[in-house]
């Protein structure tokens, strides 16, 4: 069985026939080939795959394609505009905010999702809403640092 | 990890879910999918059909008439723990929607397939039961009520039949004077509840007019811990009564396994359910 799903990703209109059971994180790798939604543990723990769903951070390995039918979608490579980094990016760029870089993508989504909501949070309101995000790389510290920066820059 | 292969119908109602339900053999309902797709993956679940009912508007929100609050079965923990009416009216549901995993996990996951999913280490059944919600089932027979004492059978296990569909929940409006509070002491990797204590009292002139007190964590269905509080009406909830209390805490077959063991969960429900009244009790008078 296929189904049809017509989705905007980054502002541009998709549409395709998917087998209902196809992940919506291997619909952006391997459908469009937005590769910097990355996958981590498969498993909905690591956040690796995070992404904005109208709007809202998603776990992109724990949605079904189908299931994001008529959504609009914001990956990593949505961000920047015109060629010019988003805030998140470039704080997390000048403050050291990766090292490996695997989880980035992830999460700069969700702290994009806690901006949109808060966009002055402190350092525990941070770490609370990057709780659903691992990184095995930087100890999280420059990672709550470029949000904060980010948000003092007023990236929301 | 993908699930295996399975037909996809989108219900635009209760009713057409309903009717595909009873048309389809083997079909399961798609909700907010944060229970459904990790168990799909590791092929754990494999249904022949899944009828997505995440699009019902019927399904979703808050609405609160008179004495009852009632949450849509679509209501995702975010909303349930950003709402200001369920903040005013059922404070204890609303903090333990905001300790469910991540803000993610909080943007997908619904209230209906938290209770229906009836994993032990959740957060929410444990809330149905200190408050004494209802929940509303519809299916080919009609429509009926299930008290939340009722509707969890067994591990994993509900009083939902396979063809019924979850509705809502009607939640009891807190009556003046009462607190409550959800403690949860959480899985460090998981962020799943290994115990967590839902506690409401209430206070008329400095004593307690009613208490009750359930535990998430501990048993296959969550434990509704009678034996702790039904001495607490008419007394003042001092420190002192409430650890004496605390201790009387008895779970038949407490839940044992590689993280901590039955022993080890008891332990940890009397210290954390003494530590919830008394929360509850200082949001009760303050
Ligand atoms: C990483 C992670 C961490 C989590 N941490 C926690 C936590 O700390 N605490 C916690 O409580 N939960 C936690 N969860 C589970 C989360 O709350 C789930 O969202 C929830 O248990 C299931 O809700 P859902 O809407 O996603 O249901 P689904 O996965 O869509 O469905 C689950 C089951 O319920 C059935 N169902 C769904 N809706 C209905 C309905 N209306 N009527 C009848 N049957 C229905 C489905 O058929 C299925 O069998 C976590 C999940 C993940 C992935
Ligand atoms: S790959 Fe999706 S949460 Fe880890
Ligand atoms: S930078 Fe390597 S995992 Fe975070």
């Amino acid at each position: 069985m296929s189904y049809h799903v017509q989705l905007e990703v980054n502002g541009r209109r998709h549409e395709r026939e998917v087998e209902p059971r196809m992940l919506l994180v291997h619909f952006l790798r391997e459908e469009l080939g937005l590769t910097g939604t990355n996958v981590g543990c498969e498993t909905s723990l690591c956040g690796a795959c995070t992404v904005l769903v109208d709007g809202a951070a998603v776990k992109s390995c724990t949605q079904l394609a189908v299931q994001a039918d008529g959504a609009s979608i914001t990956t990593i490579e949505g961000l920047a505009t015109n060629g010019e980094l988003h805030a998140l990016q470039q704080a997390f760029w000048d403050l050291h905010g990766l090292q490996c870089g695997y989880c980035t993508p992830g999460m700069i989504l969700a702290a994009a999702d806690l901006l949109e909501r808060n966009p002055d949070p402190d350092d525990g309101e941070i770490r609370e809403a990057l709780k659903g995000n691992v990184c095995r790389c930087t100890g999280y510290h420059n990672i709550v640092r470029a949000v904060r920066r980010a948000a003092e820059g007023g990236a929301a | 990890m993908v699930p295996s292969a399975f037909d996809f119908h989108r219900a635009g109602s209760v009713d057409e879910a309903i009717e595909l339900l009873g048309r389809l053999p083997d079909a399961k309902l798609l909700a907010g999918g944060h229970s459904l797709i990790p168990m799909m993956k590791l092929r754990l679940a494999q249904p022949g059909a899944v009828i997505d009912i995440g699009r019902i508007q019927e399904l979703s929100g808050v609405c609160r008439d008179g004495d009852v609050v009632s949450v849509g079965a679509l209501t995702r923990h975010g909303e349930i723990a950003a709402s200001e009416e369920l903040r005013a009216s059922c404070p204890l549901l609303a903090e333990a929607a905001g300790k469910i995993g991540d803000p993610a996990v909080r943007n997908r996951g619904t209230l209906g397939g938290n209770i229906a999913h009836a994993d032990p280490a959740s957060d929410l059944p444990a809330v149905l039961i200190a408050v004494g919600a209802v929940v509303h089932l519809a299916g080919p027979e009609g429509r009926r009520q299930v008290a939340a004492r009722d509707f969890f059978v067994d591990l994993l296990t509900t009083a939902l039949d396979p063809a019924e569909v979850i509705t809502r929940v009607d939640f009891p409006v807190a009556a003046p004077g009462t607190g409550q509070a959800y403690l949860k002491h959480e899985h460090p990797a998981s962020g799943y509840a290994v115990v967590g204590a839902a506690a409401s009292v209430t206070l008329s002139g400095g004593r307690c007019t009613a208490a009750s007190l359930a535990f998430n964590g501990i048993s296959a269905v969550p434990h509704a811990a009678d034996e702790v509080v039904s001495g607490l009406v008419g007394g003042t909830l001092d420190d002192a009564s409430l650890a004496s209390v605390s201790s009387l805490l008895s779970v038949r077959d407490p839940l044992g396994d590689v993280h901590a063991s039955g022993e080890y969960r008891v332990e940890l429900a009397r210290v954390y359910g003494r530590r919830a009244l008394a929360s509850a009790r200082d949001r009760a008078s303050g």
